[in-house]
């Protein structure tokens, strides 16, 4: 017999659950006691520089993984993201450099190579929502698909060369600042805001939820489950593509081989650790905006103390471990 | 005492589930436990399993002060649980599902299979079941899977087996084995505990009853000593006024327009040759044993599964639809027999799981209204008398009666022409089943039109206007309202399966 279990009635109600008290405010007491320990360990970490750093690092990390917890919430998977970035982050270059389109106009040009790469990749995500849903494939192997062909795609389109530029107009998403903000920042709100209420007040949002609570019972209810989740994926390829273009401004360089690349496990640990189930039927955005967030400040805190990228990984797989282990404590 | 469980309470978010509930079963003994809905009966049984942990109290069994973790401590120390929806893995074959986790080894620590399938079939030759043990479970009928899951309950050496609601998805003859099944477990020394509702099932098979209210247990007794009356009357705390209380119109059946009429409709297997009507402001009854196509026929009807012969008529209009949503738009609703696998949404609240059907007509621009949605809920869990701590509540914390409100509302709130209805009452007390089809009654009163699919014969006969009975998939006898008896209904449901 546990102690826990003897406890009088009054003293176990006034005891919350440990487990559910954790799966809801651990994200953020995690960031909390990441915050801290920056401040007493790491140098300078109380700086503007610190926080335009990580705050332009996670950026992309955030969007695409928005994306993710709506897919998540309909219980499925999209592995395809970071391939996805990789083919937006390819097509831009060329098309403000010229080489795909016959167009003079710079400022057509710059407009195109924002719209029709993010475009290109929602047509991807719909590709992978047709999977799931008119084939029935389960969303782990839909996404594979394109997770491997995706990023080959972007090769065969550059040769595999690396595409240098230098746009200011381009890169204005990712260099540019709007009243002292970077732009990626801003993006980043936007998007974290829209799909919370996109979440919170909408009918598409609350279909989701359900079709990830009990698909079976959704479509009784007339709703359609199969556009839902096709929504999912668009949205998803859609955000990956905006993410994407991101990271080529940032580098000032297109890099097929590595845009986006690992950036699927980010962004589903990120969904994981901020608390949302990753069997569905729920989603969390505040929580994988923290959960994204812990994951930077995780990554920073060890390099800034001298510890190598790949041990980060270690404990990124440990974060994600302890995320998962306490939603299911929590739901039990 | 095999097992003895005193002043045991429990409460949800500050609400008593459970007041100082006992319970004693002795071995070989077959203890029923009745109650209504929210009654308590879940709740206490998922303590003693260790699903729940409870407030206070004290759990004695064999003897010694048992608290479990989680059931499946309960289990290994031989206190096994029959489910409604029985947990048996049915890809896998029935020999393996009884030796799940326990599978024999040879020499080599490879699995024996022969042993494992002679040892199936020597434990289901226990229960007079001879059946092929290589074949998936899933193959096999309700009936059949519960037998499995109690013969792995007993090759486990279960000391106590738990059956909740056994015989809800049994036809008669199937609940003759289960029962055959009971007494073997008997006779040998295990005890039973039976959670239902047909009394007559109860008197057949229980040696002792506990009766639960109000997260109580009320009275404690010797079924010999309980009279039928007595026993509602304890588990209602008052006078039950029963299904006789229902009234009904009298009106001219001929005169009211046809609603939905059904045409020899064919699909799949199930469904071979079905026709039914449904008139405006009645309840058109569906009857039959299992698997004679009354679920399919629903199923067809709402866009579920597709009309491959024979025609449907809505308003005299020819309609087939493609996908739930589709008749959903054409004003009708579906409550269908599976509150858990096709109902609710767990973890949804009950505001959410209400207006599920409704959202699309709840939205300005896409955005919910939340004002107009919060008025709704409020409105039907008034009218409904859902008991509940707020609608923000999840849905999976209601007792399966006010759950069946909830998915009830759900369809009532989007003011539907037609409800079909499956098993309107579905493991839900006597006392919330009045309540239910009464409420029906009164939908149908004021003009809509209800097909109710039903197994249990006092409800067809207390609330249909007309039943239509269904064999093997075919609409075999239609009974009008003055021909509707017991017996008529037996004899037609019986006419085809012999």
């Amino acid at each position: 017999m546990t102690t826990i279990d003897t406890s009088a009635p009054g003293e176990r109600a006034a005891r919350p659950n440990m487990a559910q008290f954790l799966s809801r405010y651990g994200t953020f007491a995690a960031f909390i006691l990441l915050v801290v320990f920056n401040l007493i360990v790491t140098p300078n970490f109380l700086s503007w520089q610190t926080l335009n750093v990580n705050l332009t690092q996670v950026a992309t990390i955030v969007i695409v993984a928005v994306g993710m917890t709506l897919v998540i919430a309909t219980g499925g998977i999209d592995l395809s993201v970071g391939s996805l970035m990789a083919i937006a982050g390819t097509a831009a270059p060329m098309i403000f450099m010229g080489t795909l389109l016959p167009i003079e106009n710079m400022g057509v040009l710059i407009i195109l190579s924002f719209i029709l790469p993010v475009l290109l990749v929602m047509a991807f995500g719909w590709f992978n929502g047709m999977l799931v849903t008119r084939f029935s494939i389960q969303p782990i192997i839909a996404t594979l698909v394109l997770f491997i062909a995706g990023r080959g795609i972007a090769q065969v389109a550059t040769n595999g060369n690396l595409q240098v530029f230098k746009n200011p107009d381009f890169q204005f998403i990712a260099m540019g600042r709007i009243a002292g903000i970077p732009a990626q920042v801003i993006i980043m709100i936007i998007v974290a805001v829209l799909a919370h209420c996109l979440i919170r007040y909408t009918v598409i949002g609350r279909q989701i939820i359900a079709v990830g609570g009990n698909e079976k019972a959704a479509r009784l209810t007339g709703i359609p489950v199969r556009r839902v989740k096709t929504f999912v994926y668009v949205v998803s390829g859609a955000l990956a593509g905006i993410a994407g273009l991101i990271v080529v401004a940032r580098n000032s360089a297109s890099d097929a081989n590595l845009v986006g690349l690992g950036m699927e496990l980010d962004a589903i640990a990120a969904v994981a650790v901020g608390g949302s189930l990753l069997t569905g039927g729920r989603a969390n955005i505040i929580g994988t905006v923290l959960g994204a967030f812990v994951i930077q400040l995780v990554r920073y805190t060890l390099l800034a103390n001298g510890v190598p990228d790949a041990a980060a990984l270690i404990v990124k797989a440990g974060l994600i471990i302890i995320a998962v282990f306490i939603q299911q404590r929590a739901k039990g | 005492m095999l097992l003895s469980m005193q002043d045991i309470s429990k409460a949800f978010s500050g609400v008593a589930a459970l007041r100082s509930a006992s319970l004693e079963i002795a071995a070989g003994e077959v203890m029923a436990l009745v109650g209504q809905n929210g009654a308590g009966k879940s709740t206490l049984i998922k303590i003693l399993t260790g699903a729940y942990q409870r407030d206070s109290g004290t759990i004695r069994f064999e003897d010694e002060d048992v608290a479990f973790a989680t059931p499946g401590a309960s289990q290994a120390r031989g206190i096994a649980t029959i489910y409604q929806e029985i947990n048996l893995a049915p890809q896998r074959s029935v020999a393996e599902n009884i030796y799940l986790s326990r599978e024999p080894k040879t020499g080599l620590g490879l699995l024996d299979r022969r042993a494992m399938r002679d040892g199936a079939a020597a434990v289901l030759k226990t229960f007079n079941l001879d059946i092929d043990v290589d074949m998936p479970v899933g193959h096999f009928s309700a009936a059949t899977r519960q037998m499995i899951a109690i013969a792995r309950a007993v090759t486990q050496k279960a000391r106590l087996v738990i059956m909740d609601e056994p015989t809800s998805s049994l036809d008669e003859r199937e609940v003759g084995i289960l029962f055959e099944t009971i007494r073997t477990l008997k006779n040998n020394g295990v005890a039973v505990l039976f959670i239902g509702h047909r009394l007559d099932e109860l008197y057949e098979i229980c040696d002792r009853v506990t009766i639960m209210r109000d997260g109580q247990t009320v009275a404690h007794s010797a079924m010999a000593d309980m009279p039928k009356m007595e026993l509602v009357r304890n588990m209602l705390g008052k006078e039950l006024a029963a299904f006789q209380a229902i009234a009904r119109d009298s009106g001219d059946d001929a005169a009211k327009p046809v609603r939905l009429s059904v045409d020899n409709a064919g699909s799949g297997v199930r469904v071979r040759d079905v026709s039914v009507t449904v008139r405006e402001g009645e309840i058109s009854g569906l009857a039959g044993l299992l698997g004679s196509g009354r679920t399919e026929t629903a199923r067809i009807i709402f866009g579920v599964d597709k009309l491959e012969k024979g025609s449907i008529r809505i308003d005299g209009k020819a309609r087939s639809y493609g996908e739930p949503a589709d008749a959903i738009a054409d004003g009708i609703g579906l409550v269908s027999e599976d509150r858990k696998i096709d109902g609710i949404i767990p973890d949804m609240s009950i505001r959410e799981n209400m207006t599920l059907a409704l959202l699309p007509k709840l939205k300005k621009a896409g955005i919910v209204d939340r004002a107009r949605q919060q008025e709704i809920v409020t409105r039907y869990i008034k009218a409904l008398g859902v008991k509940c701590a707020s609608p923000d509540q999840p849905i999976k914390e209601l007792s399966g009666g006010n759950q069946q409100k909830v998915l009830l509302a759900r369809w009532l709130c989007t003011d539907p022409r037609i409800l079909i209805i499956d098993e309107p009452t579905r493991g839900i007390d006597i006392g919330a089943k009045a309540e239910i089809l009464k409420l029906l009654r009164s939908l149908a009163d004021e003009g809509l039109s209800v097909l109710m699919i039903s197994s249990e014969l006092e409800e067809l006969l207390a609330a249909a206007d007309r039943v239509t009975v269904l064999s093997d998939g075919k609409s075999v006898a239609v009974l009008k309202r003055d021909e509707l008896s017991e017996t008529a209904l037996l004899s037609a449901m019986a006419h085809q399966v012999n």
